[in-house]
């Protein structure tokens, strides 16, 4: 590649899922990062109820990330190759497991505030 | 675990500034240069598109003309998976006036004289355009009839496939190749003896076509020969060897220094010149890729090489700065250009900023600096869900964009995901000049 800038990455991205869909899911994601950490702050501690949920709900977020990639295109678990195809399919699934746990996290705090759920 | 508000603010910020970090980039982008010139660009294809929405960019006033025939773009890289039915015909179609800036005027005809002393061309529709750039970016034609016996209205049936031809063929190759790959039998996979359009292309769909006989339980009726006028299976010795191996591996024939000279499509028998003579043999499929040479108006305006590719006629330009040899107002770019690598779409995706930089320092009086290597990248499909990222340059070298990280001579799923993901997007960015 002859020049991988901040934004010529962008642009990939935007052909990739269609400009507005992109900015969209970036919207989204910053709405819900932006959520999670006001409920961080206006709890002022974090919930270790909550936040077993959000870790169990961890695997799942890790496999429908995983079978997100492999359902949108031609390739099965089988064609993982090399070192560098576990990396990237683990951090595939980390992303999906993280991103899920603070959905979740988040979620949970706006839904049952902590004076309803704990004391 | 607490958080204050001055770390919640210092956050926000710091998302803020990744928002608008691209737009801050736009703006730092140097003055576009003032200028009257009158650019002509022939060929709305992947270098062409590309250029015009860079020109536009750099130049205030300037009058840029763009000349193509076809109202539809195609998406080339994707004729491989249409012709192993990984992806529909319209996966690579798309319109022409839809990549164009507005500022650019588009005429659907085709280029037919350039007269490089007068500095004017002369289209199909008879129109005469003067210009002070000329920029040649038409491509190439396959020379079909090169073959004898073979026309392209017999592909998809009788066991004959032609994917280089377009998105219709390419879906028709795949009808032909699937029922090969279910019925067995023997398949020949050939390449030309001419420069070509991606040189990884014949050895992709020998791979896919493996592979897919495989997966359905039937590689043990199905014998696959690789035939091919040179004398080793890739350009680049190193990548050569390892296709060697792979074609070891999955049991692929290879019958080097074979020139397919024609095809009997009734009795299915194809013959190949060699050293030995010509050699008959027997096919139930076979994949025909036709030489490929220069539009006929580049030969006919005295612009190809004299010494060199002379079947072919391809544009006679410094490798370097894609600036013809003896017209400096002309530059050649993409398919046309007569380089020895660079017939891919990555190539083209590095030579048009060389292109525009060597442009535009002549508008304004100065030289250029920008160098084009003989960048070609070719992601090597070996099988359905792997590949190999292979970046190369004029030398031989090998070039990779990810080097420690991706391996190049490694057949990895990342590769593929590449392919299949990540390339089209690129593509696409590329022709708005945004990448």
């Amino acid at each position: 590649m002859k020049e991988l800038t901040f934004g010529t990455l962008i642009a990939v991205f935007e052909e990739m899922f269609g400009g507005l869909f992109f900015w969209l899911l970036v919207a989204a994601a910053i709405i819900i990062t932006l959520g999670y950490i006001y409920v961080l702050i206006r709890d002022r501690s974090m919930s270790m109820r909550k936040f077993l949920w959000a870790q169990i709900s961890m695997p799942f977020g890790a496999v429908a990330a995983v079978a997100l990639v492999l359902t949108v295109t031609n390739s099965h678990l089988a064609d993982l190759g090399g070192p560098v195809d576990i990396i990237l399919f683990l951090g595939i699934a980390a992303l999906g497991a993280i991103g899920l746990s603070i959905l979740v996290y988040t979620l949970e705090s706006f839904l049952w505030p902590p004076q309803q759920t704990e004391e | 675990m607490q958080t204050n508000r001055r770390q919640f603010l210092g956050l926000a910020a710091a998302g803020a500034a990744g928002v608008s970090l691209p737009i801050a980039q736009k703006k730092a982008r140097a003055q576009a240069v003032r200028t009257s010139a009158k650019i002509v660009i022939i060929g709305a294809g992947a270098a062409g598109t590309a250029l015009a929405n860079r020109l536009i960019k750099r130049l205030d006033g300037a009058s840029i003309t763009i000349i193509d025939p076809r109202p539809e773009h195609l998406y080339q890289p994707g004729l491989s998976l249409v012709a192993a039915g990984l992806k529909p015909a319209n996966y690579v179609v798309s319109r022409t006036s839809d990549w164009l800036p507005a500022g650019v005027s588009l005429i659907q005809e085709a280029a037919a004289a350039v007269d490089p002393e007068a500095k004017n061309i002369e289209t199909t529709g008879g129109q005469t355009l003067d210009y002070d750039y000329l920029v040649l970016a038409p491509g190439l034609v396959l020379d079909h009839d090169a073959i004898e016996g073979f026309s392209l209205d017999m592909v998809g049936e009788n066991g004959i496939g032609a994917l280089y031809a377009g998105p219709d063929y390419a879906a028709r190759t795949w009808a032909a190749a699937s029922k090969f790959a279910d019925e067995g039998g023997t398949g020949l996979f050939t390449r030309p003896a001419t420069e070509m359009k991606c040189a990884g292309a014949p050895l992709k769909h020998t791979f896919l076509i493996d592979d897919i006989a495989r997966r359905r339980g039937n590689r043990g009726k199905v014998e696959i020969n690789y035939f091919a006028p040179q004398g080793s299976l890739f350009g680049v010795p190193i990548v050569a060897e390892k296709v060697r191996m792979l074609f070891g591996d999955r049991g692929i024939n290879a019958g080097m220094k074979q020139t397919l000279k024609s095809i009997d499509t009734g009795a299915k028998r194809a013959v190949f010149t060699g050293e030995g003579g010509e050699t008959e043999v027997d096919y139930d499929y076979i994949h025909v890729i036709p030489p490929q040479r220069a539009p006929d108006f580049v030969r006919q305006a005295g612009l190809s090489w004299a010494d060199k590719w002379v079947d072919q006629g391809w544009a006679e330009v410094d490798p370097e700065t894609l600036r013809h040899r003896r017209y400096e107002t002309i530059f050649a770019v993409g398919d046309i250009a007569g380089v020895p690598k660079g017939k891919t779409a990555a190539s083209v995706k590095w030579q048009v900023p060389v292109v525009e930089d060597h442009l535009v320092s002549a508008i304004e009086g100065n030289e250029g600096t920008e160098i084009y290597s003989g960048y070609t990248s070719c992601p090597m499909i070996t099988k359905v869900g792997r590949a190999m990222l292979i970046e190369f340059d004029y030398k031989n070298n090998l070039v990779p964009s990810f080097p420690g990280m991706i391996a190049p001579l490694e057949e990895l799923w990342i590769s593929w995901l590449m392919k299949e993901l990540a390339l089209k997007p690129t593509y696409n960015a590329m022709l708005r000049g945004e990448a």
